[in-house]
């Protein structure tokens, strides 16, 4: 007997769309999966459902409107983005901040890092699977200092409270008691997180040796901030570049050993730490004194043809800000260096070969913003 | 041997009679453990949960319940109707089936079936076909992953929990659940089984698609899986499954392993009292079951499968062939308890060297301090 010869099928890899309107593609990301039953053969991502055109906004409102704009670009962490702007527009301007205007600064975006790494830390655990435990221990700790950014600025997500030259106004007289009442409450809510998930079994056989990237290939992806720090490279602008008064201050930077999506987990949960600290060493040195420079000019004129890069360590990684002067009340041109968009590149990199469950707790581990990737 | 409760001598009259009265129950209990799940996990996560339909939110289910009804029912255009809308159904009606042998109560069970056990195994695992009917006639890719998850997950738990019930009827020696019933009026089976105890609730959880197994409808990933396409009534009839699964799993547990109705207050108490014993055992499983959800993330599917085939399934086998020969020799029944306990301890440590590469996680974490930053 002959046996015939089967026919000829082909096995084609299954194409998913993964976002934008999906549960844990935080916003409006999108990637196309190709996936190998379970197992993840490539991955395109999908960038621009969110751009909104934020830098050439910029250019055509003078530089107090444009701090309205920087918060909108990364509104989990408003302040820090806010203070890359100021501080070009200072540079270029020439303004001395006041001392205490810097303290407040200093605290402010420490704060605004301790609430952003408690988004994460919501959205993260909901990634991996926990049914809403996290999320919700996350979001009573981040309700405790969005409340005290209310009660400084007058909104909870869209601060604009940073000027060029120092503060919009001064804090409530009441500030130091409520940011370390605050605190409080955040120590309680990071060691609720180390008891839920850091030594959680499940949690960790999900997590260790999950969408690994090596140092060298982190850094020529263009990495930053926590999720280059896990991958064991101790670059921390807060360091490299003291700006504000980083270098009076005593701060460590945790760093990861493995570049996976544990490490950048677990770096993310020191870093709270070390802000903590850093707020609190702040606290005992702010000074009264004034908030806005003496000699303001009533509108803001940049002198003609000059340009400035600043950077700072935004939650995120490098929040940059490129700020190019042709004169006048306006930037002649803006753009915003996202330390998203560029966290972003790894993602192919890191999820290719993993499963389809480890993809989607890969994108989870870079923390993306995806008003600053599309801004 | 079935004489009927209420003095109804006609058997097919009794049985329709006593089905109808676990349909009632089925429903409401569904409706209520709807109500204490989202109570519960709301105090696990510091929420209040429902409180605004009725008294305490006690009529939450029953608002849902209506929305559903009258929500629009929908079918993707290139989904299989056949196959689309049967599907809810081959997911409901083995559940259902499975109530027929539950006894609440001495005397009160649809039919006493001899071979019980076996019974409520095979129609629990039939209910797998619905979820890739659902999964497959969708026409939609989450739903097909989830489906076949769903599949994959089924099938291998099935062993373990099949295996764990069959060590339980050799040490009661019977598949009938009465009798395994009256056999624990004085130590319950967990006594002799505590290995297959902790077995039996984890391939149960799996069996369920409860959290940390959820892998199938995990909303992480494949969000909600082979019940993404549904809505109205169809998507709640998966609902309604769910919860009778998990409700009836919640009595099997309490009487295989807890003594059902018999077990500690002895088997001449009056019926009030032995349907309290038997709700409080299973909502004691419920409520673990709860307290799990809201603890721990999920399962990887590959992790699953090795959890189930490399230590389940072996650790099973083994307490079987333990339980023959103490049974055949006619030795002392506290070696099964020693045994079982050595075999948790055997569980523990393997799905810590699973987990754990390093004695401790901080150990290899290093902080750069002021010099050491570039």
């Amino acid at each position: 007997m002959v046996i015939e010869s089967a026919p000829d099928f082909e096995t084609q890899d299954l194409l998913i769309n993964v976002g934008p309107q999906h549960p844990s593609t935080h916003g409006v990301f999108r990637m196309i999966l190709e996936v190998d039953g379970e197992i993840v053969k490539d991955l395109i991502p999908h960038i621009g459902y969110l751009h909104r055109g934020a830098e050439k906004l910029c250019e055509n409102n003078d530089f107090r409107q444009g701090v309205g704009y920087m918060d909108r670009t990364e509104y989990l962490a408003s302040h820090n983005a806010e203070l890359s702007y100021v501080m070009a527009v200072e540079a270029l301007a020439e303004l001395e901040v006041p001392e205490r205007a810097q303290w407040i600064r200093m605290i402010l975006c420490e704060l605004n890092r301790l609430s952003s790494h408690f988004m994460f830390l919501g959205a993260f655990g909901v990634d991996v699977g926990v049914f809403g435990t996290p999320f919700i221990y996350a979001w009573r700790e981040r309700e405790a200092l969005i409340d005290l950014f209310e009660e400084i600025s007058g909104d909870r997500m869209m601060y604009a409270y940073f000027r060029a030259g120092g503060l919009a106004w001064e804090v409530p007289g009441n500030f130091e008691e409520r940011v370390r009442e605050v605190l409080v409450s955040t120590r309680q809510g990071m060691k609720d997180f180390d008891n839920l998930l850091t030594r959680n079994e499940i949690f960790l056989a999900r997590t260790k040796n999950v969408g690994i990237i090596s140092a060298e290939d982190a850094i020529e992806l263009g990495m930053s901030g926590p999720t280059l720090r896990a991958s064991g490279v101790p670059l921390d602008i807060r360091k490299s570049e003291p700006y504000m008064y980083y270098d009076q201050i005593d701060f460590e930077v945790p760093i990861g050993t493995n570049g996976d999506v544990f490490d950048r987990y677990l770096v993310r949960l020191k870093e709270m730490e070390q802000s903590v600290s850093i707020i609190e060493q702040c606290l005992e040195r702010l000074n009264d004194g004034p908030i806005m420079p003496e000699r303001m000019p009533r509108m803001l004129r940049l002198p003609e043809g000059q340009e400035v890069y600043i950077r700072t360590e935004a939650p995120r990684g490098e929040y940059g800000i490129y700020l190019v002067s042709k004169g006048g009340n306006k930037p002649w041109r803006l753009k915003v260096r996202s330390a998203c968009l560029s966290n972003l590149q790894a993602l192919r990199k890191m999820s290719v070969g993993q499963y389809v469950a480890d993809a989607i707790i890969i994108l989870g581990s870079i923390d993306i913003v995806l008003s600053e990737v599309d801004r | 041997m079935n004489n009927g409760i209420y003095g109804i001598e006609i058997a097919w009259l009794d049985a329709v009679i006593r089905l109808h009265i676990i349909v009632g129950l089925m429903t409401v209990v569904v409706m209520g453990l709807i109500y204490v799940e989202r109570k519960v996990l709301a105090r696990f996560q510091q929420r209040l949960g429902p409180t605004r339909t009725g008294p305490a939110g006690l009529l939450q289910s029953v608002a849902d319940g209506l929305k559903l009804v009258g929500k629009e029912d929908l079918r993707p255009r290139n989904a299989d109707p056949w196959t689309f809308e049967l599907a809810p159904y081959m997911v409901f009606i083995p559940v259902f089936l499975g109530f027929v042998i539950v006894p609440f109560a001495f005397g009160m069970q649809v039919r006493i079936l001899e071979l019980g056990l076996i019974y409520f195994v095979a129609t629990s695992s039939l209910g797998i076909i619905g979820w890739v009917m659902a999964g497959w006639g969708s026409d939609n890719r989450y739903a097909m992953i989830g489906g076949m998850r769903a599949a994959a997950q089924g099938i291998s738990y099935e062993l373990p929990l099949v295996l764990s019930l069959i060590s339980v009827a050799m040490v009661s020696q019977s598949f009938n659940l009465n009798d395994i019933v009256l056999s624990q009026s004085t130590y319950p089976n967990l006594l002799w089984q505590p290995l297959v105890l902790v077995i039996f609730i984890i391939a149960g959880l799996a069996e369920l698609n409860r959290t940390p197994f959820d892998i199938p409808v995990g909303e992480s990933e494949v969000v909600g899986g082979p019940f993404v396409e549904y809505s109205g009534i169809r998507w709640s009839f998966f609902f309604l499954a769910e919860y009778a699964a998990l409700f009836i799993m919640g009595l099997i547990f309490a009487a295989v392993f807890m003594g059902g109705w018999a077990w500690p207050l002895g088997e001449e108490l009056g019926r009030g009292w032995q349907i309290l014993l038997v709700t409080v055992k299973t909502s004691l499983f419920i409520f673990l079951i709860f307290w799990i959800r809201a603890s721990v993330p999920r399962l990887r599917i590959d992790q699953l499968m090795a959890f189930s085939w490399k230590i389940l399934l072996p650790l099973t086998f083994v307490q079987v062939l333990i339980n023959g020969a103490v049974l055949v020799y006619d030795a002392p029944l506290w070696i099964l308890t020693i045994t079982g306990l050595v075999g948790i301890v055997v569980l523990v440590r393997l799905i810590e060297r699973a987990v754990r590469p390093s004695p401790a996680v901080n150990s290899e974490f290093v902080s750069v301090g002021n010099e050491g930053a570039s």
